[in-house]
């Protein structure tokens, strides 16, 4: 069979698809944000909870779509970022795939350059980061690793847009000449039979969807997915492989997928050391940060001061922002919420007021705080904390990379459990993404910060941070009790630091802000319409008297709170602006400290908002999602009355 | 039993094994153990533990100096290794197979372990589903056979412990590591999950590791590894043995 006859001659001029692979954190989407621009449209893989994102790129009068694929190891491990690269890669065969690599470990990255190799697409390396492999005394000689590996090779700084146009020009040649793909081999024994496979394939006819030779590898390595699609076709091929599996086993006296595997690495190890010229290796300035940043004192420190340095800018920043734009809007409109006259009316009034909410109240610490999150981020120094804090974060299952979506739910919960993808298991997605929902977000901020750092005391505030973190490790140990298993142990590459470029952080802020908005404003909206016409016609009255031994036995807070209990689902801003809208900005005359204190405490520990319990249901189901509310609805409930009774003696 | 006989020639008295166990026992990552600690730990004189150590050296067994303590040397260590991988082996398999109490299975596990055989302690490991803890969360020695993984020595089951042979070398979990020493990965315990995983970052059989750092607060370690800094979690690290190369 001529495997050429087998190429889509549909995409000629017109849309071209380059796809973006390769290992994570080698600049992958620094160079999908330098060649789309605001081009983006970031959604899901269909079917899965793995984020896709596809861009657009003019380039020499030709419009080409950019993919960029989830960044992974390797094709083995059957995590859902695998398959949905492979089968991204086999099915919707991309014109030219472009493998970026990290230029400072090439042997790593060059493991997965080989198993895009076996996947026989058009492909293009992008050697990315050469500046920072050169600080480091490597230098790569392009030419070498083109000849090693058969494909064209490129070399960029893409954080500075260096190589960048070069790059885009040969991925272009090669998507329209679509060279014939060159195939390295491997050791000799393993390489025959996967000869002899591969040939009965071809012989055979199959429809795969898959190259021969790859599907030939994957039989041997025993990948469930492929024998699944073999068997139906061709079980005689599964004996074959299952007994030249056996054969190479009984050689190597190791399975066939860790001699594959051992295969691949002598073969990265031998390319990258014959590309590579390494002068002495010095102590770069990035090992010298090391030091410190991963001492084992001063690296607690450092952990502390990034994480509270953080959290410190969003409050500073946000609160001024907010009070600026709503000083701003206030001029357009009044903010107060319309609970009488016409429903129309009064709809409106709420679809507004939950929009204005949205601009003056979340947007304000969201953006701030996304800016510097992905500065730390890009750094690298979130690295070094997650390695400083695993032992903690293994107390409630967990190991220390789950830190990173942990502390993005400080900005916004959505996308943090979104984040909880780079997990390895969906137990431990879970459980994440359940500490996840007691991180106090940008609108629990503003909660915290509008009622008790203003009519309290800023230590009163700072206690409450203080009591959500002992309710996160004492909460995350009961979740422990009740999803057993075993937690993954951390395998985490330690990249060098890199100064974060303000730029790429910006676009990063835009691209995550923009899913919020998209994802989150019309349930604000909507949301606020439909409470403002509920409680406009009394509906949520008969709420305050039913709440009433919750409220005011329980919690000791005034009856008129009780529908607060029901804002506070939609959104958690609503605690502080339905008590604006009633009482005026004279709270302190409605409410005792106690009383503030003690609904923002309930308020940062309730049951998350709409948009974070679709999300849940989404990422898991929704009996998940109820579960996760309804335990939250009673931490709050439960802590809130204990901390009443504790505090009360106090003031 | 012949076939086991052949293969530890000296004859090791359990008064030995338990002298080799806790010199190991009280050395972190080889440093030399004061004889007071270790007349303390076995509530026997200094004297007659001076007496013993001294004996144990002539058998090959430490390195003794007056002022500084006992080390063991490579034989010694192997020989402490394997008695202490057999006492937190049978203290694994008092517990979770026979279920008996906390309480007794310490001193059980002593006695036991100096009678249990090579080939008992490897049908135990199978057992057990290769354990890398004891019930006091202490770390299991690996075993001194050739096996790069424990899904290998489940295929050889069928093999007696002579036909499958011995390990020359001592293997140290890089968890065990100094900084900055080197080492070979020659063995990983666990099963196939776990070592996909390793194997897709680079943790293959014959690659060389070398240890950069340790986290405190029994936190992670990083190494380097084909070029490239990995932070691995402890329970991994303990997984992962390697042999030195002198």
């Amino acid at each position: 069979m001529n495997t050429n006859n087998t190429e889509p001659l549909v995409n000629n001029n017109e849309n071209l698809t380059i796809a973006l692979a390769g290992n994570a954190n080698v600049g992958k989407s620094v160079i999908f944000n330098e060649l789309t621009g605001s081009n983006q449209i970031i959604g899901n893989w269909p079917g899965k909870t793995i984020e896709r994102a596809e861009g657009k790129l003019h380039f020499e009068g030709q419009d080409i779509r950019v993919i960029d694929l989830p960044g992974i190891y390797s094709f083995s491990t059957y995590s859902l970022e695998e398959i949905v690269s492979r089968e991204y890669i086999a099915f919707e065969k991309p014109d030219v795939v472009i493998n970026v690599v990290d230029a400072a470990v090439l042997e790593r990255n060059l493991f997965f350059t080989l198993q895009l190799l076996e996947m026989e697409v058009p492909l293009v390396i992008c050697v990315n980061q050469v500046d920072i492999a050169k600080q480091k005394g490597i230098i790569i000689d392009t030419e070498k690793l083109e000849a090693a590996l058969g494909v064209p090779v490129v070399a960029t700084i893409a954080i500075r847009g260096e190589g960048l146009h070069e790059l885009v020009e040969i991925a272009t040649k090669i998507a329209h000449v679509k060279p014939k793909p060159s195939i390295i081999e491997y050791g000799g024994e393993v390489e025959n039979r996967i000869k002899i496979i591969c040939q009965r394939i071809k012989s055979l006819n199959l429809e795969l969807g898959y190259p021969s030779r790859w599907v030939a590898i994957k039989l041997l390595e025993n990948d469930p997915e492929i024998k699944k699609i073999v068997e139906a076709q061709a079980p005689d091929l599964i004996r074959l492989a299952y007994r030249y599996a056996g054969e190479i086993e009984k050689i190597h006296e190791e399975p066939f997928f860790a001699v594959m595997a051992a295969e691949r690495y002598a073969l990265a190890n031998r390319i990258a050391f014959g590309a590579q010229l390494q002068s002495e290796l010095k102590p770069s300035l990035s090992e010298r940060l090391d030091m410190i940043v991963t001492h084992r004192v001063w690296g607690y420190v450092v952990s502390a001061l990034v994480i509270g340095g953080l959290l410190f800018w969003t409050f500073v920043i946000g609160t001024n922002l907010s009070n600026l734009l709503s000083d701003v809007f206030s001029f357009f409109t009044p903010v107060d919420p319309q609970v009488a006259g016409p429903l129309v009316s009064i709809i409106w009034n709420g679809a507004l007021g939950g929009l204005i909410a949205g601009i003056t109240l979340v947007i304000p610490f969201v953006i701030p705080f996304y800016i510097m999150l992905s500065l730390i981020e890009n750094s690298g120094i979130l690295t070094r904390v997650a390695f400083m804090l695993d032992s903690a974060m293994h107390s409630i299952g967990l190991h220390g990379k789950a830190l990173i979506p942990l502390i993005l739910g400080y900005g916004c919960n959505v996308p943090a459990i979104d984040q909880t993808r780079i997990l390895e298991t969906r137990r431990e997605r879970l459980l994440a993404s359940y500490a996840i929902t007691f991180a106090p977000c940008a609108a629990r901020t503003i909660v915290i910060l509008g009622l008790v750092a203003i009519y309290v005391s800023v230590w009163w505030a700072i206690a409450l941070y203080a009591i959500d973190l002992l309710v996160i490790f004492v909460l995350g140990r009961v979740a422990l009790k009740a999803v057993p298993g075993e937690t993954t142990g951390l395998i985490m590459e330690m990249h060098s630091f890199k100064t974060p470029s303000l730029s790429v952080a910006l676009k990063q802020t835009w691209t995550r802000t923009k899913t919020l908005i998209i994802f989150v404003f019309p349930i604000y909206i909507l949301g606020s319409a439909v409470m403002q016409g509920l409680y406009a016609f009394g509906v949520l009255t008969p709420v305050n008297a039913i709440l009433a031994p919750i409220t005011v036995f329980w919690l000791g807070l005034p009856v008129i709170t009780g529908v607060l209990f029901i804002f506070m689902i939609v959104r958690k801003e609503f605690t502080l602006l339905v008590l604006v809208a009633i009482f005026g900005t004279h709270l302190a005359g409605v409410l005792t400290p106690i009383q503030f204190i003690i609904l923002a405490l309930v308020g940062m520990l309730y049951t998350p908002c709409l948009s974070v319990l679709t999300k849940l249901a989404v990422d898991f189901n929704w009996r998940t999602s109820i579960t996760i509310g309804v335990a939250n609805f009673i931490t709050a409930i439960v802590i809130g009355g204990v901390m009443y009774r504790i505090i009360n003696p106090f003031f | 039993m012949s076939s086991i006989e052949k293969s530890t020639p000296k004859k090791i008295t359990p008064s030995i094994q338990e002298y080799l166990e806790t010199i190991y026992k009280l050395s972190h990552n080889g440093e030399r153990v004061k004889t007071t600690k270790i007349s303390k730990n076995l509530e026997i004189s200094p004297g007659s533990v001076t007496q013993m150590i001294k004996k144990l050296e002539e058998l090959g067994y430490v390195n003794y100096s007056q002022y500084k303590g006992v080390k063991l040397t490579k034989t010694g260590l192997k020989e402490a290794k394997k008695v202490t991988r057999k006492h937190r082996l049978l203290e694994r398999f008092l517990r979770d197979i026979l279920k008996l109490k906390d309480n007794i299975i310490h001193e059980q596990a002593c006695e036991m372990e100096h009678s249990l055989s090579d080939e008992a302690e490897r049908a135990m490991c199978q057992v057990l589903e290769h354990p890398d803890k004891c019930p006091g969360e202490s770390l299991i020695p690996a075993c001194d056979f050739p096996f790069k993984s424990c899904e290998e020595c489940m295929t050889h089951r069928s093999e007696e412990v002579s036909e499958v042979g011995k390990r020359n070398e001592n293997l140290i979990p890089i968890m065990e590591l100094k900084k900055n020493q080197e080492g070979k990965i020659s063995f990983i315990r666990g099963d196939y999950k776990v070592i996909r995983r390793l194997l897709d970052m680079g943790i293959t059989i014959g690659a060389m590791i070398n240890v950069i750092k340790v986290a405190p607060l029994s936190g992670p370690v990083e190494v380097a590894i084909r070029g490239s800094k990995l932070a691995i979690g402890r329970d991994i690290a303990c997984n992962v043995f390697v042999e030195i190369e002198e």
